[in-house]
């Protein structure tokens, strides 16, 4: 209903902070959430350096803390987001789907259900498309 | 076109930041957009020349700037009181093609663009 | 065109923030986010260059959920203005471009 009575903006966010050892990927999950509440569009969360952790399908975080990489999958789910994993900051850092498990002769893949890998220019195209873009970062 | 400026804050070596956002920039590069870079506080000591990183097993930040025009990202801004406060004059850089700027066309050059990518 | 800019490192520890408001335009606004709020404090290093942002009309928020998450609610500027994710996301409209200093 929001929509009406604002021009609805499209965003992309750009983060690059790991969940859990920085606060940022936190922020920004809490400003994606707040900016799809206003009636905005969220054209694509693009992951990129340290960033490739928030997609990790093994994280295990104790009960009582938060799951980040399960709430980007809810809100994903929710308001069919993508959420873009940058391909070549994933495989220095160990974030693998199938196919680059497969490729690189890994034991197993870990990328989360609902996160994709993609290449930098569609940190560019977020960036053309997108009304605002914004980076969270430590 | 879009004027997407990328804006490279940190020191290259000591952690990944200069050299993500360099391979972010080239990749932008060949998308026909208006892309251009700042370098700002410890992001100018990306430009000091001399450098050998072979010694620390990474590959060199400072030879890889000289790609940028070939990219055709001309517009590589550089601020001139972070290279002032390091002590690092104009004549030391990698790169001749640069435009040094002071604060306040920092200040307008953002307001000039469509997108900023802070690195 | 104006910028929002924001700053989520203590202005104690580093030069995030002195390198933001070197670089605000007239028309710009900031937003202090995670330990980017403790250079809302009155006791904070930062503290002349930002009355001097102020006194120039740039309106600078500290976002409450990370002012009430440190304790320092009391000891802010009174001149900042505490600010929820909803008006984040209102001043992130408003302005054209984002600069996050980190």
């Amino acid at each position: 209903m929001r929509g009406f009575f604002i021009d609805a903006m499209k965003f992309s966010l750009l983060i690059q902070a790991a969940p859990h050892s920085a606060q940022a990927s936190a922020t920004a999950l809490s400003f994606a959430e707040a900016l799809l509440k206003q009636g905005h569009s969220l054209h694509r969360v693009f992951f990129y350096r340290d960033g490739v952790h928030n997609a990790s399908e093994l994280a295990a975080p104790p009960q009582d803390e938060t799951n980040l990489p399960h709430r980007w999958q809810a809100l994903a789910r929710e308001h069919q987001v993508e959420l873009m994993v940058c391909i070549a900051a994933a495989l220095k850092r160990g974030i693998l789907d199938e196919a680059e498990a497969r490729r690189y002769q890994k034991a197993s893949a870990n990328l989360a259900p609902g996160f994709v890998l993609g290449g930098l220019g569609q940190l560019l195209e977020a960036a053309v498309e997108s009304d605002r873009l914004i980076t969270f970062g430590n | 076109m879009k004027k997407i400026l990328f804006i490279s804050r940190h020191s290259p070596y000591g952690t990944s930041q200069a050299r993500e956002a360099l391979e972010a920039l080239l990749a932008a590069a060949v998308y026909g957009q208006d892309t251009q870079v700042l370098f700002m506080d410890d992001g100018v000591f990306q430009l000091v020349n001399n450098q050998n990183s072979a010694t620390i097993d990474q590959k060199s930040l400072g030879a890889s700037l000289p790609a940028l025009p070939l990219y055709d990202v001309e517009k590589i801004y550089v601020h001139s009181e972070s290279l002032r406060n390091r002590g690092i004059s104009a004549n030391e850089l990698v790169l001749d093609s640069v435009q040094i700027i002071d604060s306040q066309a920092v200040s307008r050059l953002l307001a000039q663009q469509d997108q900023l990518l802070s690195f | 065109m104006s910028t929002l800019h924001t700053v989520n490192k203590s202005p104690f520890s580093h030069t995030a923030l002195n390198s933001c408001l070197t670089v605000c335009g007239p028309d710009d606004g900031v937003i202090l986010l995670e330990d980017g709020v403790y250079g809302a404090m009155a006791s904070a290093p930062s503290h002349t260059q930002l009355k001097e942002i102020l006194a120039r009309g740039i309106r600078v928020y500290a976002l409450k959920p990370d002012v009430d998450a440190r304790g320092i609610g009391e000891k802010l500027m009174a001149e900042v203005e505490l600010a929820d994710y909803e008006k984040f996301v209102q001043l992130s409209v408003q302005h054209r471009c984002v600069q996050s200093w980190y």
